[in-house]
């Protein structure tokens, strides 16, 4: 039976990986070395900013294993969601970086490209048609949503990359833009024959975290897929894949772990067999692609909200904290009176009281918490730097300064670590998107184009 | 009476997408994944509870035989947005501390 074989060096391009465990996975003479490279998971700001998720030195050093280690052979290199957030720069980016590393090695590579934009007049006229819906408890989506987004990727499905393999069977690297992250792994499958999306799909969720789903979580991993099952293979001789870490993957970061909704259909893996091959490999059947009938792509959109500024400060004294959340409103009323932009919802203040409940917020069931000290960080957002400024600095010297009953200690209340006490952090985003819209074709979003050399 | 903390393998918090808190309590074998399926002491009760959010805001509660696993995701507080301001914990990891000594006949 046909067999392909797909190397994984590690789950997010830029994590780094052993590179000795990268080296064995050569030697199985895999069909592909496939990488994601994405993630919403950090927050939007690298959506609404540009950053991406690593930085340029950790995607450089994995680039230059992986590529040195491919070396003139013919495996073909897709990366997945480049860059984190996939716009259309991260992918320039992610291009200009693999040719520069291509010419330090002294390597001829052919690098196809996808992007993965979404124009907003898009997606408004597909709100005004009832083509926009939530996706896993996305509030509403309106038109001032969508006009605040600085940017906006949609996640490409498996067959934008299916057709850049086939317009280009000669392509070396494939670097796309926002995919959905099993994408790349569905889409060479396809490409190489392999007729069930059942197989490809479910291989492709475990495969794009790397080594996640072995017993020890690890990187570099091969998976052996067929017609009719798939095979997966830590490359750290003392690690192994068992029936249950392979099954539990699907637990992570998911909503429900047997039923993975996705571009073009749900996984469905309530029919899944996991099964220990050898006491290392595991091999997994019976998974299940069910088509929806319309085709959805999730879109992921950032907007800015403002710009921040926070102080740190603890407090010792047990009258204080005693009467905390008292105190605070005050402050934050005297500011009210002195900033108009507070009372209006334009700027905000929050206070983060750790030791009370800053970590759980209003799901912390211990409320009567008295510790002996507590950490308070004021955060202030307002539209502009200079008045997230101002609001900060004048808030924090009213928790300095303002008194309250039964105080002994009037030097002050706060015990500042950092000098200056207020710092500026920036601007901050919010997820302005997050929905599926409904598309004709799975390509229409998605150029691909080769890249000159 | 044992606590979850001293049967189950793994108990963890985690963002599933921006809007979503997912939990996962694993056991390490058979047995004490039975044990604590057949004392139908995890349900959607307890998680109400413990969490105080109402019965609509979990969206799953199941339990997951071939990971040995109990699952269950709330929805975000709205009064923050994940990733943004207000803040509480940008991967959703340390929610879980309540889970710990569920206690399990």
């Amino acid at each position: 039976m046909k067999e392909i074989k797909i190397l994984t060096p590690v789950g997010m391009l830029g994590y780094g990986f052993p590179e000795e465990f990268y080296l064995k996975g050569l030697e199985r003479n895999p069909d592909a070395v496939i990488i994601d490279s994405g993630s919403t998971d950090p927050g939007p700001y690298m959506l609404g900013t540009g950053a991406t998720l690593v930085k340029p030195m950790a995607y450089e050093k994995d680039l230059k294993v992986i590529l040195r280690g491919i070396g003139e052979k013919k495996i073909p290199f897709l990366i997945g969601s480049a860059g984190g957030a996939g716009t259309k720069e991260n992918v320039d980016y992610m291009i200009e970086t693999i040719q520069k590393i291509c010419a330090e090695l002294g390597l001829k590579k052919k690098i196809v490209g996808i992007y993965a934009d979404v124009e907003k007049e898009r997606i408004q006229s597909a709100l005004k048609s009832g083509q926009i819906s939530s996706c896993s408890s996305s509030p509403i989506l309106t038109d001032t949503d969508i006009e605040h987004s600085v940017r906006v990727v949609a996640q490409m499905g498996a067959e934008p990359i299916y057709e850049a393999l086939k317009r280009y069977p000669d392509a070396d690297i494939v670097v796309a833009g926002r995919a959905y992250d099993p994408s790349p792994y569905a889409a060479f499958c396809m490409y190489k024959g392999i007729t069930d999306p059942g197989i490809y799909w479910h291989m492709g969720k475990i495969m794009e975290c790397g080594g996640f789903c072995c017993e020890r979580k690890s990187q570099v991993i091969l998976a052996t897929v067929r017609e009719d099952s798939f095979d997966l293979e830590p490359m750290d001789p003392s690690n192994r894949c068992t029936e249950v870490s392979v099954a539990s993957h699907t637990l992570y970061e998911k909503t429900r772990p047997d039923l993975l909704p996705g571009p073009g259909g749900r996984l469905n893996l309530q029919g899944s067999q996991y099964e220990q091959f050898t006491d290392r490999v595991v091999r997994v059947k019976g998974s299940q692609f069910e088509p929806s009938a319309v085709y959805q792509v999730k879109l992921e959109g950032a907007a800015l909200v403002g710009y921040r500024a926070v102080f740190i400060g603890g407090v010792r004294d047990p009258i204080l904290i005693s009467q905390l959340d008292k105190f605070l409103e005050n402050v934050k009323k005297r500011l009210e009176s002195m900033y108009p932009s507070l009372k209006t919802g334009e700027a905000k203040i929050f206070f983060h009281i750790y030791g009370k409940n800053a970590v759980m917020g209003t799901l912390e069931p211990k409320k009567d918490a008295a510790p002996v000290e507590v950490g308070i960080l004021g955060e202030v957002v307002a539209p502009t730097q200079e008045l997230a400024n101002a609001i900060c600095s004048n808030t924090r010297v009213g928790v300095l300064h303002m008194p309250y009953p039964g105080q002994l200690a009037t030097g002050g209340n706060l015990a500042l670590p950092l000098n200056p006490p207020d710092n500026a952090l920036g601007p901050v985003c919010r997820f302005s998107v997050y929905h599926l819209m409904d598309v004709e074709s799975p390509l229409e979003l998605f150029p691909i184009f080769e890249v000159e050399e | 009476m044992e606590k979850l903390s001293e049967i189950a393998k793994i108990i963890r918090s985690k963002n599933s997408g921006p809007f979503e808190i997912t939990f996962d309590i694993m056991f390490p074998d058979e047995d004490s994944y039975k044990r604590v399926k057949e004392s139908k002491v995890l349900n959607r009760e307890l998680i109400s509870g413990i969490y105080n959010v109402k019965d609509e805001d979990i969206i799953t509660f199941m339990s997951f035989d071939p990971a040995l696993a109990f699952k269950f995701t709330l929805k975000r507080s709205p009064s923050t947005q994940q990733g943004s301001i207000n803040e509480y914990d940008t991967f959703g990891a340390q929610q879980h501390a309540p889970l710990l000594d569920i206690e399990i006949p």
